[in-house]
């Protein structure tokens, strides 16, 4: 923190700064208006991943305004100095996944970008949030944001999970106990066992969850797993420097006894695979428990949507589509887990399963562990990386009517494409869908 | 930024609850580089059908409503931080947005914008739609500086909050960038002491 704005905000100062093309352009254009200078290019790091094709990513975009998005945010990256990771570039793919892969993430660093699910480098004990597109520029000229103060939650979670349930099932659960409101005004630090066992990429599908349930920020306390991940990618530090760094990253973790504004508390052993069933994420349920009824307006209008019937059961509900992907679940564990389920196995004839790995790297690697060959025997098929049906700004879209079942983050009305019904779900629930072309428990299989 | 003093307009209900930015502003129209034009498909999936013809029973296609106040359910602006979503509300015409609630990076974005978030308490929320729809025409008068909601025909008269330093950039056309820029030394000075 810089300093305080006497009864407003704090100066915070800003350690990484990630952009897209998606909501940069109108913050170089303030730059350009004002006439002033971009303040900390080398704390910048741009990608191309919203609306970026995931097939022939060699040829030239084929939608015009994205090409020229892409190549605007190209422009504006060589004019102001800023690295760029473009189509073509090895590093490509989503901000959240190349973020902590290139070890560009670290511990305690204050991080930001446009884009709601920066929440996700929170897994690294980060302090790590989405901004609009003003304060994008505001980052752009002083490195700075002016922000309030938030109020602190815990949700802790101990015991044991249930073999069949994924880290996006912990995160489903917790949104559809808290609702999509509860963390407004909030920094969540999800705590206990569940969260010390959990993987990294787990780590990142929580955190980067939290903005559904309205907070800014998602925190996990760094550990040994964070260290371990950090260590030897190509822009952590290294020998004594990453010495001196992982014995500050160990002082990070909330004191014992630290009190928060809220607390919640779940027990790992009530998590079971979940789904949603609504047009929002904290709509989920157990899969196999019943719609809940509800008399608003706003509830009925959502079911209305999605074509269900409160009361009933969405088991062996028919799907025609799954989109595996997103910043939430395109990491390589993912699609280890996806493969595992479905190696073997053959997708149903009716539904359209779509793989898209979240960076270069991690395609890269679905290659090297013939994961692509698993996808491919099964008839899924595998796409290059980018946001892709998460938000269908390219040509990714499911079609009006169809219920896709998903692995990305929202189930909002026309998400995945004008009339799109988005089932929220993990990866291993949406492979399984896949193969038996409905909804299915993997947990009662 | 424009200045924003008193405003005295009827308002326009959107009785629905958890309003997300993809319904404000779906992202197939966040394509553009610039932030002109987003009015024209404010709300659009709502608004029109696939054919682009209005939907006759959504609020913005009923003429009897109109006015520069949305006034909004529960959880207005959660989801996405497009700003592109306060850039479609402020470029249709609305300068405030009152909910019983709103989502964080929604609120900063509309604040950066010239639109001015006022969160009441849902019995007020519920009361102001009540007024509403008995009477469409109703004037709704909101003074920033005295930060209060007025509608003066059902004796409504209620507080909202704001901080300081945002009530003085609202009420003078201020920017944030603006303000860090005047704070460049003690920017300057707080990198040299951290490395």
């Amino acid at each position: 923190m810089v300093s305080s704005v006497a009864n407003g905000p704090d100066i915070l100062y800003i350690d990484k700064h990630l952009i897209h093309e998606v909501t940069s352009p109108q913050a170089f254009n303030v730059l350009e208006e004002k006439n002033i200078p971009l303040f900390r290019p080398k704390q910048i790091v741009a990608t191309a991943d919203h609306n970026v094709p995931t097939e022939n990513q060699h040829l030239p975009i084929q939608d015009a305004l994205s090409r020229k998005q892409v190549a605007q945010l190209t422009e504006n990256c060589d004019r102001h100095g800023v690295t760029l990771y473009g189509l073509g570039h090895p590093y490509q793919g989503i901000v959240h996944v190349i973020g902590p892969e290139l070890g560009f993430t670290q511990p305690g660093m204050t991080m930001v970008c446009g884009d709601s699910h920066t929440s996700t480098h929170g897994a690294f004990g980060t302090i790590a949030f989405g901004i609009g597109t003003s304060q994008v520029a505001q980052v752009f000229a002083s490195q700075c944001l002016l922000v309030e103060k938030p109020k602190s939650m815990r949700v802790s979670i101990s015991g044991d999970l249930h073999p069949d349930v994924q880290p996006k099932d912990v995160i489903l659960y917790i949104i559809s106990k808290l609702g999509t409101d509860a963390g407004t005004g909030h920094f969540v630090e999800f705590a206990g066992t569940v969260f010390e066992q959990m993987s990294m990429e787990g780590r990142m599908t929580v955190c980067n969850m939290s903005i559904e349930m309205g907070a800014r920020g998602g925190m996990i306390a760094p550990d040994q797993t964070t260290f371990d991940y950090v260590t030897g990618r190509e822009f952590a530090p290294t020998g004594e420097a990453l010495e001196q760094k992982i014995a500050h990253w160990k002082t990070l973790p909330t004191d014992e006894g630290a009190s928060f504004d809220t607390e919640f508390t779940f027990d790992a052993s009530d998590i079971r695979p979940m789904i949603t069933y609504g047009t929002n994420p904290g709509m989920g349920i157990k899969i196999g428990e019943s719609i809940p009824e509800q008399n608003d307006a706003s509830f009925i209008k959502s079911l209305n949507y999605m074509g269900l019937k409160a009361g009933s059961n969405m088991l062996n509900l028919p799907i025609s589509h799954v989109f595996i992907g997103s910043c939430t679940n395109s990491r390589i564990e993912d699609f280890r887990a996806a493969a595992t389920y479905v190696k073997g196995k053959h997708k149903s004839p009716d539904v359209s399963a779509l793989i898209v790995p979240g960076s270069q790297q991690v395609a890269k690697q679905i290659v090297a562990e013939g994961l692509d060959r698993i996808f491919e025997q099964a008839g899924f098929v595998l796409r290059q990386p980018g946001c892709s049906a998460c938000l269908a700004m390219n040509d990714d879209k499911i079609p009006a009517g169809a219920y896709c079942v998903s692995t990305s983050n929202r189930n909002f009305e026309g998400r995945q494409g004008q009339g799109a019904r988005t089932l929220l779900a993990s990866p291993i629930t949406a492979a399984a869908a896949a193969v038996a072309g409905k909804i299915v428990d993997v947990s009662q299989q | 930024m424009k200045k924003f003093d008193i405003l005295e307009s009827s308002m326009v209900p959107l009785t629905v609850e958890n309003v997300d930015t993809d319904q404000i502003i779906p992202a197939r129209f966040l394509k553009a580089t610039d932030r002109k034009g987003f009015g024209e498909n404010l709300f659009r999936d709502w608004r029109y059908s696939t054919d682009g013809q209005p939907k006759e029973d959504f609020v913005l296609n009923n003429p009897d409503f109109s006015g520069s106040i949305l006034v909004a359910g529960n959880n207005f602006g959660c989801g996405s931080s497009r700003e592109h979503a306060a850039w479609a509300l402020a470029d249709y015409g609305f300068q405030v947005v009152v909910s019983s609630f709103f989502a964080d990076i929604f609120r900063g974005n509309a604040l950066n914008n010239g639109i001015l978030p006022i969160q009441v308490t849902p019995s007020v929320l519920q009361e102001l739609f009540a007024t509403i729809e008995k009477n469409p025409a109703a004037q709704a008068k909101i003074d920033l500086e005295a930060q209060e909601l007025r509608v003066p025909e059902v004796d409504i008269v209620v507080p909202f909050a704001l901080d300081a330093y945002k009530k003085m950039c609202m009420l003078n056309g201020y920017d944030d960038i603006d303000y860090l820029l005047s704070q460049k030394e003690a920017i300057e000075a707080f990198e040299q002491n951290r490395l």
